[in-house]
């Protein structure tokens, strides 16, 4: 009865396809093992790219500091699944569940003071307690030795795969547009064009600030624990501000308050990344950053608004929101 | 009891007093205009009682509670909505979109219930919705419902922002200069509008207002006033021929 | 409580901070007059330090020399910057500039570090001049620190009298305000923007070689994390105003060489953007930043 209506029909059909085809293309070779991780990261960065749109893009809240609470995630969930004596999907669930946790609780602390500062300043706290967690997870070991501080942390079962991975993504994808397409979503697009507007038209902005932050954060959480699960080394530098970053990379170029946007750069950001290793070769390798910088650099002038700007699929466009509310062209 | 007492408000901005001993009484149903010259303060007493920012002395009541030291979003809960000087629309947003989060205050759902799609998210939204496109009826904007705010000419901006202050079901309407940049035909229109609105909702009105046409022709009661305080009150017809309103309006010497 | 040793901290506070507020001062320049975060910055005071290496290994210029060279440089490079990847989004909204400027930084970095730019080996850069030290009392200051106080101080004095004194200055002012004024009283808007360009990465570059000097090793990374701690004390001190950023720049160098030295090398960073957040929370526009209570 909940939930089932004909564009959330249509959108599971549509994942169920995608998974099928993935599925045929690693069956017959098509995709091949290097780029089955590639695609997993793409997904992973995608939950947690979908994390900061919803902070940033359709709440307005500039945060540059999302990498801290995808680090949380992947450690706690990590940690816990290492420390649980029994490894297997309820530990991999129960760990999920930790690192989000873990993340969305941080948020909420962190977000009940800094989130009353304006653009900018909330953007220096927000970086400025990214650094700190890295520092933190640099020096984890001090604390708990299995975390390994600057050394890394390795040991965690991989019990995630592409099934693990798509489905969360899938969910990922559900909640994020349940939440833009409701009262709270437009609390949170009000909040963002105009705050004062919005808390004399009856919003507590305060509330719903910190409710699309700990949600977004919580997102980046679940990222985290699945990457904690699929990749199995994990380092402090790999959630350091320019992880951040790339976050914030893959949400500004798909378009601030485009879940579709989030989700099509979130894989062109990752197949091109990998794809000019390929394509560059061993003797060109070292242009890589190079092109990948001229590429965003292009991309963003040519492309101010990001590839979809603020449309969405007509997939991800539920009812009441239909008639009139534009689909991005060709999907 | 009246619905609005507004006793001894005052309010300074590092030492300079922009407004100073403001009172005003509201009785239910009044339509009443804020007139004076630019800079007389009028706006700073709008953000006060809807609680922009908290005043240096005075308070604010409404229909007997205090509203003194609360936040907007509590202000407007407890049924007072107001338009602004210089249109705060959520420009990116659909028209519909608008008025819908303005009928947040009476969304009975939480987030749960949004992220799980609810039968109780799905009544309110409909519920929601009906009333948001009847709001837009009310002004003429029903076909534009799913156009972007910002593409809207200038006098439907104006009037998706009543339309978008009528959803908070409020009690008392506080309109900031609704009528500026308005032909006389236009002003005309919204004196009508206010009067249909005002009828259908059983609304108190106050009005700021520069277009003397909309002041005499639709305010029972109008408050003058200069440099932050009040200079005269009264019926409008008084109001015009009063020689200190005279002089506050068009200077020293003008009034022989 | 060993106060030689506090003492020889304060003034390597002291030196550290004052080559941040000549980072400091490029941020805060740039974000007043086009409200832009120029991420790429820090790597622009990578570039002073790497011309300035090569002008006086490589090339057999005198240090003074290599120094105007360096700032000649950084200031094209800055002025070429801005034409191409900012100029574009003066007008878009902000966080599009800001890509663009993470693009910016993102390509000086890995550009220079292909094999026929600097390399990606780090270089050591050798002192040009023999260590001396001094002695005040029982505390010592070496003549490095010396230089780096004077140089900064000389750069400061010039600026503020370019800045209050001069007519570029004044036009830089009026276009801080708003860019159409400034155009309706006939100020060369394109030209200001790039003049300040300019000045602030020439200081950069002047920045990168005391850097080098006092830190002499130099890869072509070395501009992110100063640059970002530099922008860090330039929004602490508050963004956009000149004396705030000196003012952070000088905080933060003391937080951190404090830090190091009482509590752990390790968490200094930690310690100094901690205290940036306290200070934020209770001076949400920076410490000399005015909150301007936004007109209703």
């Amino acid at each position: 009865m909940r939930g089932f209506d004909r564009p959330t029909l249509a959108l599971c059909a549509c994942a169920a396809a995608v998974y099928i085809l993935v599925l045929l293309a690693t069956v017959t070779g098509l995709l091949n093992p290097y780029w089955q991780r590639v695609l997993d990261q793409a997904l992973i960065m995608g939950i947690g790219a979908l994390g900061l749109n919803l902070i940033y893009g359709f709440a307005g809240q500039f945060s540059i500091g999302h990498a801290a609470f995808y680090g949380i995630g992947a450690y706690t969930a990590g940690l816990t699944s290492k420390l649980l004596p029994v490894a297997g999907i309820p530990t991999f669930l129960l760990a999920l569940v930790a690192g989000t946790a873990a993340a969305a609780l941080v948020a909420f602390l962190i977000g009940l003071p800094v989130l009353r500062l304006k653009s900018d300043y909330l953007g220096i706290a927000t970086l400025g307690f990214g650094i700190m967690v890295k520092v933190a997870l640099d020096n984890s070991n001090r604390l708990i030795p299995e975390m390994g501080g600057a050394t890394g942390m390795t040991g965690v079962p991989q019990t995630a795969n592409f099934g693990w991975i798509f489905l969360f993504a899938f969910l990922a994808i559900l909640v994020c547009r349940n939440f833009v397409f409701s009262g709270v979503g437009r609390a949170c697009m009000a909040i963002r064009e105009d705050e004062i507007a919005a808390d004399t038209m009856g919003i507590n902005t305060t509330r719903y600030k910190l409710i699309a932050f700990t949600l977004g954060c919580a997102l980046a959480g679940l990222a985290g624990g699945l990457y904690a699960h699929r990749y199995p080394f994990l380092h402090p530098s790999i959630f350091d501000f320019l992880a951040s970053f790339d976050f914030l990379i893959i949400v500004v170029l798909g378009g601030l308050g485009s879940l579709t946007g989030t989700i099509v750069t979130a894989l062109g950001w990752a197949f091109i990344l990998e794809g000019l290793r390929v394509v560059l070769g061993s003797s060109f390798v070292d242009w890589r950053g190079v092109i990948y910088a001229v590429i965003l650099i292009l991309v963003i002038l040519l492309r101010r608004q990001g590839l979809f700007g603020n449309r969405e699929a007509g997939l991800l466009v539920p009812a009441f929101y239909k008639g009139g509310k534009h689909a991005a062209a060709g999907g | 009891m009246p619905l609005l007492e507004v006793k001894g408000l005052s309010k300074s901005f590092r030492g300079l007093v922009a407004v100073r001993d403001f009172n005003l009484t509201l009785e239910d149903g009044e339509i009443v205009g804020l007139i004076g010259p630019n800079g007389a303060g009028k706006t700073t007493v709008f953000n006060l009682i809807t609680g922009h920012f908290p005043p240096t002395a005075g308070e604010v009541v409404f229909r007997g509670r205090r509203l003194t030291g609360l936040r907007p979003h509590q202000v407007a809960r407890a049924g007072i909505a107001r338009t602004f000087q210089n249109i705060r629309l959520f420009k990116e947003n659909t028209v519909l979109d608008n008025v819908r989060a303005a009928c947040h205050t009476s969304i009975r759902y939480g987030v749960l219930d949004a992220l799980l799609r609810t039968p109780r998210f799905r009544a309110e939204e409909e519920r929601v919705t009906e009333q948001a496109l009847g709001l837009l009826e009310l002004v003429g904007l029903h076909d534009r419902a799913w156009d972007r705010a910002a593409s809207l000419p200038y006098g439907d901006q104006r009037r998706l922002e009543m339309a978008r202050a009528l959803a908070l079901v409020p009690t008392l309407l506080l309109l900031d200069e609704p009528a500026a940049g308005m032909n006389p035909a236009e002003v005309r229109q919204l004196v009508e509008l206010i009067r249909k609105v005002k009828e259908r909702f059983s609304l108190t009105v106050l009005v700021i207002e520069h277009q003397m046409g909309l002041v005499m022709n639709l305010c029972e009661r109008v408050v003058v006033m200069d440099f932050g305080e009040v200079i005269a009150a009264g019926k409008p017809a008084e109001i015009r021929r009063d020689p200190r309103v005279l002089t506050a309006y068009l200077g020293k010497g003008a009034v022989a | 409580m060993d106060w030689n040793y506090f003492a020889g901290q304060v003034i390597n506070g002291l030196q550290l901070g004052l080559v941040y507020a000549l980072i400091a001062l490029g941020y805060t320049m740039v974000y007043g007059i086009v409200k832009l975060i120029n991420f790429a910055h820090g790597d622009v005071f990578m570039v002073g330090a790497f011309i300035g290496y090569f002008g006086f290994v490589h090339w057999g210029l005198p240090w003074p020399l290599a120094v105007l060279v360096s700032m000649a440089v950084c200031a094209l490079l800055g002025v070429t910057i801005e034409r191409v990847a900012y100029r574009p989004l003066r007008y878009a909204p902000r966080i599009v500039a800001l890509i663009s400027a993470i693009g910016v930084s993102f390509f000086l970095e890995y550009f220079c570090s292909l094999s026929f730019v600097f390399g990606a080996d780090y270089r050591i850069v050798p002192r040009p001049m023999e260590d001396v030290v001094w002695r005040l009392g029982s505390v010592s200051v070496t003549n490095v620190q010396v230089l780096i106080m004077v140089v900064v101080m000389a750069m400061l004095v010039l600026l503020q009298w370019l800045v209050y004194r001069t007519r570029i200055g004044a036009a830089m002012r009026t276009v801080s305000y708003d860019h159409d004024t400034a155009r309706l009283m006939g100020v060369d808007v394109d030209r200001t923007i790039s003049i300040t360009f300019a000045i602030g990465s020439a200081l950069a570059a002047v920045g990168g070689i005391l850097y080098s000097i006092a830190y002499p090793q130099i890869d072509t990374f070395m501009g992110v994390i100063p640059g970002l701690k530099a922008f860090t004390a330039a929004v602490l001190g508050g963004i956009g105003l000149i004396p705030g950023a000196v003012l952070g720049a000088l905080i933060m160098g003391q937080v951190e060489v404090m830090t190091a030295a009482y509590i752990s090398s390790q968490m200094r960073d930690a310690v100094a953007f901690a205290i940036l957040i306290l200070v934020l929370l209770v001076r949400p526009s920076g410490i000399l930043g005015r909150t301007e209570p936004e007109k209703v």
